[in-house]
């Protein structure tokens, strides 16, 4: 009898999560923004992935054509103030600025499941304490425990994208928290608890792939507010550190020449702005589309 | 009440203790340390000396509680770099800090009321697309390089407004010199909280036209103009309230960039440079000062929040 219920429960779960994926898709193909937003970013990501392997010239090496040329078909955007192209510049800096983004994400992602899925599960104890912490987190103004961890751990990539991570994952663990808690009370992660299977077997396999919607949504705005970031951090001289392009420290010294040569002062900001702007709009577009509420619409 | 106040409390009391050991043992524990950023040529020995003169040769722990034994006297150490004490320094750039952020939140709220409500009126047509976008982009668009395309425009080629400054103070105050340096960093500071007001006031609106007592009000022939803005909007409003709780910890974010762009003298600027002088003891009071500054915004968002909203006023 119990058997029965509980392999039902389970498939009744099991099934929707599976069509929920494809749902998922096309219904974001109704939201044209997110999904134009979606195919965009797919693009940015080749073009400064692959673009650099194609380009000839290379980020940090003067070019010979003189500092602040204009543009020309040899270079499309024109040179920089050291000589160097600016093309080239502007692709090894999408390729930086959007690694450090993706990886700031995932490792949002992974602390902030990990401290949500426990503090949710477990409960007692571990649910205060983490969650305290998370508030914690939360009260504090993250830009002054940005500033002061970069001044005083250095600026290599690595700490960069760490300390981004650091401040990036409350919110993913206060949603994933929140879901934790509604999924642990169905039968079915019960009836996984009296067959034995360990804690972390049930977090893993059946509390975690239900939650996995919403953590695709808060990732995908976590990319968006690491990239802003980035670029704000670069602007106190405390991101990725030059010769290096990102498209946050390219801004950096470009002002000086904004009557001379705009285009330096001017690309990679429109750059970050419609690279965040896609990933905000995929993101809230991914969240109307797993609105339950959204049939209605 | 009295229980609200000593559960706050008890909680502010534990927020305090978490964000003070992080940022402590963060700054303590890192390599480098006050004698890292000294001149380049002082020897072993001079060196050596800072480090016992500022009691650095003691364990982190001792010296955590030793720092928290004066905290909670309310002396918070000397500065390292300007031997003045932290409770001055900080004292003299809050006020500036709070100014800004007062200012922001006034402006933000008036303007986002304004456009989230229009923004639901005319909701799905072109004002509400229009204000929608405008609100991404807002969220979307890095602070300190708008603030930088501003000045260029404003300042450099048109002249209208200072790129940097407070303005005049004290004795030769002018209320235009005053309002003109504040107007930028205003603007630019409001890109952080704006966008979130706009669209939480669109959803607390939307939300109570559907129900039920609006759809009475309008049934016994109230006017559309009353219905709106008298039924609907009041209870709309109530919400706001508490959001502004919300956002005030990532306002007090932004204006670390508004101010370093703007040369605006405040506590932002001076994190930047405690952080950049190693200045431990000016890390630790603003940390403290700025989590203090969290608690007590809080704290008066949710006692106007009660007395606003008659439900939450009765339950207490």
């Amino acid at each position: 009898m119990l058997g029965a219920s509980v392999k039902e429960e389970v498939n009744q779960t099991e099934e929707p999560r599976r069509r929920r994926r494809f749902v998922l898709l096309s219904r974001l193909k109704q939201n044209k923004v997110a999904y134009i937003s979606l195919w965009f970013l797919v693009l940015v990501h080749a073009v400064v992935f692959i673009g650099p392997l194609l380009w000839p010239y290379s980020p940090e090496e003067l070019t010979g054509t003189g500092a602040l040329a204009n543009w020309s078909l040899q270079h499309p955007f024109g040179t920089d103030d050291l000589g160097r192209d600016v093309f080239a510049r502007m692709l090894h800096g999408g390729r930086v600025t959007l690694l450090v983004g993706l990886c700031a994400m995932l490792f949002s992602l992974i602390i902030g499941t990990i401290i949500g899925a426990c503090a949710g599960f477990f409960g007692k104890v571990v649910e205060s304490v983490l969650m305290r912490i998370t508030e914690a987190m939360m009260a504090i103004p993250n830009f002054f425990f940005v500033l002061v961890a970069l001044t005083v751990l250095g600026t290599t990539p690595f700490m960069v994208v760490l300390v981004i991570a650091l401040t990036g994952w409350v919110e993913i663990a206060r949603v994933v928290y929140g879901e934790t808690l509604r999924w642990k009370e169905y039968e079915f992660v019960e009836a996984a608890n009296a067959a034995g299977a360990t804690a972390k077997r049930i977090l893993m396999k059946y509390v975690i792939p239900q939650i996995l919607p919403s953590i695709i949504v808060s990732g995908t705005l976590a990319i968006a507010w690491a990239i802003l970031t980035e670029s704000a951090i670069s602007y106190l001289g405390l991101g990725i550190q030059p010769p290096t392009p990102t498209w946050g420290n390219m801004l950096q010294n470009s002002q000086q020449y904004i009557w001379t040569a705009p285009i330096l002062g001017v690309l990679p900001g429109v750059a970050i702005t419609i690279v965040v702007l896609a990933y905000n709009f995929l993101g809230d577009g991914l969240r109307d589309a797993l609105d339950p509420r959204f049939a209605k619409k | 009440m009295f229980r609200f106040i000593l559960n706050r409390f008890g909680q502010s009391i534990i927020l305090m203790f978490i964000v003070t050991v992080i940022t402590f043992f963060l700054i303590n524990l890192a390599p480098g340390g006050p004698t890292g950023v000294m001149r380049m040529d002082a020897s072993p020995e001079e060196r050596q000396a800072i480090v016992e003169r500022l009691g650095l040769d003691e364990p982190v722990l001792v010296r955590y509680v030793q720092w928290v034994g004066n905290a909670v006297q309310g002396d918070l150490g000397t500065s390292f770099n300007s031997s003045e004490a932290v409770v001055d320094r900080i004292a003299d750039r809050l006020p500036y800090t709070i100014e800004l952020t007062v200012f922001t939140i006034i402006f933000s709220v008036i303007a986002g009321i304004i456009l989230g409500v229009i923004s639901a009126l005319k909701r799905g047509k072109a004002a509400d697309h229009v204000i929608n976008f405008s609100s991404v982009i807002g969220l979307s668009v890095p602070s300190f390089w708008l603030g930088l395309m501003l000045i260029l425009l404003f300042s450099v080629e048109l002249g209208w407004l200072p790129s940097s400054g407070v303005g005049p103070r004290g004795a030769d105050f002018d209320f235009a010199g005053w309002a003109s340096h504040l107007a930028m960093p205003v603007l630019i500071l409001s890109t952080t909280v704006l966008p979130n007001i706009v669209r939480f006031t669109r959803s607390s609106m939307l939300e109570v036209l559907s129900q039920n007592y609006i759809r009475t009000a309008r049934s016994k022939g109230a006017k559309e103009f009353i219905v709106l803005y008298v039924h609907s909007l009041r209870n709309a409003l109530i919400p706001i309230i508490s959001i502004i709780g919300v956002l005030i910890p990532r306002l007090l974010s932004g204006a670390v960039i508004t101010e370093a762009i703007f040369g605006w003298t405040g506590i932002g600027t001076l994190i930047i440079e405690a952080a950049n002088g190693r200045d431990y003891p000016l890390i630790m009071g603003i940390t403290v000062v700025i989590t203090l500054v969290v608690i007590v915004s809080n704290l008066l968002v949710d006692i106007i929040y009660s007395q606003v909203d008659p439900r939450v006023k009765n339950m207490a």
